[in-house]
C-alpha cells in the first residue's frame, strides 16, 4: 500500500469520480444496478440515467428505495442506493435493517454528505450518528471514505460483498492519502505513519487533519486508518494501544456508537490512555464547513491539544 | 378452473393453518384464514412453480407482505409439497423455520415480511429486477387493508403504477378489521378500488370467498396498467366462531376450540 499524501487537495470531486465509477460499474456488470431518490444530480450520476435502464429513480422515497433495492436484491440483482446521508441512514433504517439484512438480501448504500460535510443544508441534513447505526445491523461493512482510490475500491467491490454495506463520502474534493488504484481489505487497517508514543485513530475527513497534527506534535505519532470501521482491525488496534500506550479517535461523527465506541472497545483491558476529537453528542447546524470544524473541534489543531493532554 | 376443486382446496388450506396455529396454542388467525380462498386460486391455477425446485429463477413469487398470513402461506406450500405437512406443527417453536411472520429462510417463501409495509417495496423490487433481467414470470403480492396504514405502502403503489410494472399484481385483503378493531374505526380507508385506480392502477373488487371471481381477476389479460385486485373479505372467514370475534387478530382460545374448528372445516370439505 502506497501512501501518497502531501496535504494537498486532489483536483477530482468525489461527485464527479461517483459519476464515472459507477458508470464503469454499470456497464461492467449486467446486474449491477443504482437507484437514487431525486438526488441523482447530486450523487454525480444524473448524467449517466440516459446510457442504461438499471438507474433508477425511485423519487423521494427512501423507505421505498431501500426496500425496491432489498426485492431487486432477491430477485438475483447487485444494487446500490444512493441519498444525503441521513436520509440514507435513519430516514430508511429499518428497511435495510430487516428488507436486506435480516433478510439476507445484500445491497450497498453511497451516503453522501457525512457529518459537517452538510454544510450549507445544516442540521436537518448533518448525520453524526448514521455509522451508529449500521453498527448496529450484524454482519455490516461501513467504510468512512478517507479519499479518492478508497472510494473506487469499495464502490467497485462492495457489489460483491454479502450483507449491508455502507460508505459515507462527501461530493467535494479530498486529500489523497493513498496512490492510485490501491486495494484494501475489509477489517483490514491500514498504517499510514508509524510511531510509539502515540496513536491517532483517524476516518474520513478526519484522516487528513490527524496527519496534519502528527506533523505538528513533537512526540513520536502512529496514524492508523481503519478503512472499514465495521469489521474493525481489533488485532491493529491492540497492538499498537498497547505499544504506544495514547489512543486517539478522530472521526466526523457522534463520540457514541462510531469510531470513538468502536476504537474504545477494542481496547478494553489494554492499559492506555484514551482520548477523541469526535461530535460531544450533540445535533448539527448550518454553515460553511471551515467554520463547523471550528464549532465542533474536528480540526489538527485539537487533536494536537487531546494528544497533548493524555 | 374447477370451481369445486379450489374451494376443497380452501378448506384444506384452512385445516393447514388452523392445525400449525394449534400446535402452539396461539397465532394470527384471523388475517391468515381470510386470504385461503386467494390462496387456493393462486397455487392451484395461476402460479407457475415446482415445489422440487424452489429456486427455480422462472417460478412465479409470492410475497406476502402481510406477515402475520405466515401460517396460511406455510399451510398452502406444504400442502403442494414445498416440505413435509408435519412440520406445521413446528410453527413457533423454538429453531423452527415457520415463524409467526413468513421468512425466506423457508423454502418457498419470497420475501421475509413481517414489519408491515416493508413486503410491498420489496416485491416491487422484485418485479424490477425481472424486469430488467428479461425473465417471464409473475409477483403476487398480498398486502392487508389494515397493513395499508402504512406509507411505504403508498410509495411503493405509486412507483408500481409510475414504472408500469405490469408483473407485478397487488391483492388487497379488505377484511375490515385490524389489530385494534375495524378498519374504518382506527383510520377510515374510504373506496380501496377508486384509490388504487386514482394511482394508476387497474382495480378490480372481488368477493374474497368467490374463487371463480378470484380466478376471473387474476387471469384477466393486463394491458398497460398494473392489476391491483381488492378482495370484499371477512377476517377469519371459513370458520364462524372467528369470524363473529371482534378481535380475531390473534387469539389464544380454550385448547380445544380448535377441534371444534377443525370439525367444523372438516364437515365443510365433508359436505362440498
Amino acid at each position: 500500500m502506497d501512501i501518497v499524501y502531501t496535504g494537498e487537495q486532489d483536483s477530482r470531486a468525489y461527485k464527479s469520480v461517483i459519476g464515472e465509477t459507477v458508470d464503469e460499474i454499470i456497464q461492467s456488470d449486467e446486474k449491477t444496478c443504482w437507484l437514487d431518490a431525486d438526488l441523482s444530480n447530486c450523487s454525480g450520476t444524473g448524467g449517466n440515467y440516459s446510457k442504461s435502464d438499471r438507474y433508477i429513480n425511485c423519487g423521494i422515497a427512501e423507505g421505498n428505495m431501500a426496500g425496491i433495492a432489498a426485492g431487486l436484491s432477491a430477485s438475483g440483482m447487485k444494487p446500490y442506493m444512493h441519498s444525503f446521508a441521513p436520509f440514507a441512514s435513519r430516514r430508511c433504517f429499518d428497511q435495510v435493517f430487516l428488507s436486506a439484512g435480516y433478510a439476507k438480501n445484500p445491497i450497498t448504500v453511497v451516503a453522501t454528505d457525512p457529518g459537517i460535510t452538510a454544510a450549507f443544508n445544516g442540521g436537518t441534513h448533518m448525520p453524526f450518528e448514521d455509522v451508529a447505526l449500521y453498527r448496529e445491523i450484524p454482519d455490516s461493512i461501513i467504510c468512512d471514505c478517507t479519499d479518492v482510490p478508497m472510494l473506487q475500491y469499495f464502490l467497485k467491490n462492495a457489489k460483491d460483498m454479502p450483507g449491508v454495506k455502507y460508505i459515507r463520502v462527501g461530493r467535494k474534493a479530498s486529500y489523497q492519502v493513498y496512490a492510485d488504484d490501491s486495494e484494501f481489505q475489509v477489517g483490514r487497517g491500514n498504517v499510514l505513519r508509524d510511531g510509539d508514543d502515540v496513536v491517532i485513530i483517524a476516518s474520513g475527513i478526519m484522516v487528513h487533519e490527524a496527519l496534519q497534527a502528527a506533523n505538528k506534535l513533537d512526540m513520536s505519532v502512529a496514524v492508523i486508518d481503519p478503512f472499514t470501521i465495521k469489521p474493525l482491525d481489533v488485532d491493529l488496534i491492540r497492538e499498537y494501544a498497547k505499544k504506544c500506550g495514547h489512543v486517539v479517535v478522530a472521526e466526523n461523527h457522534n463520540r457514541i456508537g462510531g469510531l470513538t465506541s468502536a476504537v474504545s472497545e477494542a481496547i478494553v483491558g489494554i492499559p492506555c490512555k484514551f482520548g477523541y476529537v469526535a461530535i460531544e453528542d450533540e445535533y448539527g447546524e448550518v454553515g460553511p464547513l471551515d467554520y463547523l470544524r471550528e464549532r465542533y473541534d474536528l480540526t489538527d489543531e485539537h487533536i494536537v491539544k487531546v494528544c497533548e493532554s493524555l | 378452473m374447477d370451481k369445486l376443486e379450489l374451494q376443497k382446496f380452501a378448506t384444506k388450506i384452512r385445516i393447514g393453518t388452523v392445525e400449525a396455529i394449534k400446535s402452539r396454542g396461539f397465532g394470527h388467525i384471523g388475517g391468515a384464514l381470510s386470504i385461503c380462498d386467494t390462496l387456493s386460486v393462486l397455487y392451484k391455477e395461476v402460479m407457475k412453480y415446482d415445489p422440487k425446485k424452489p429456486d427455480w429463477t422462472d417460478r412465479d413469487k409470492l410475497v406476502c407482505s402481510k406477515g402475520h398470513a405466515g401460517p396460511a402461506i406455510y399451510s398452502v406450500l406444504a400442502l403442494c409439497g414445498f416440505f413435509p405437512y408435519e412440520e406445521l406443527k413446528t410453527l413457533n417453536q423454538p429453531g423452527t423455520k415457520l415463524p409467526s411472520h413468513c421468512d425466506k429462510r423457508l423454502p418457498g417463501i419470497d420475501a421475509t415480511t413481517g414489519s408491515l409495509g416493508q413486503g410491498t417495496s420489496q416485491a416491487v423490487g422484485i418485479a424490477l429486477g425481472d424486469k430488467l433481467q428479461g425473465r417471464d414470470r409473475k409477483t403476487y403480492l398480498i398486502v392487508g387493508d389494515g397493513e395499508l396504514n402504512e406509507g411505504q405502502c403508498w410509495e411503493a403503489a405509486m412507483f408500481t403504477a409510475g414504472k408500469q410494472l405490469t408483473n407485478l399484481i397487488w391483492i388487497i385483503d379488505w377484511n375490515k378489521k385490524q389489530l385494534d378493531g375495524t378498519t374504518s374505526e382506527i383510520l377510515e380507508p374510504f373506496n380501496f378500488e377508486d384509490k388504487f385506480n386514482a394511482f394508476g392502477f387497474d382495480a378490480i373488487t372481488v368477493k374474497g370467498n368467490d374463487v371463480e371471481a378470484i380466478y376471473n381477476a387474476l387471469t384477466k389479460p393486463i394491458e398497460d396498467r398494473p392489476r391491483a385486485i381488492v378482495l370484499d373479505n371477512i377476517k377469519g372467514s371459513g370458520v364462524k366462531e372467528v369470524e363473529e370475534t371482534v378481535l380475531n387478530h390473534s387469539m389464544q382460545p380454550d385448547p380445544e376450540k380448535f377441534d371444534v374448528w377443525l370439525d367444523e372445516l372438516k364437515s365443510q370439505l365433508g359436505g362440498m
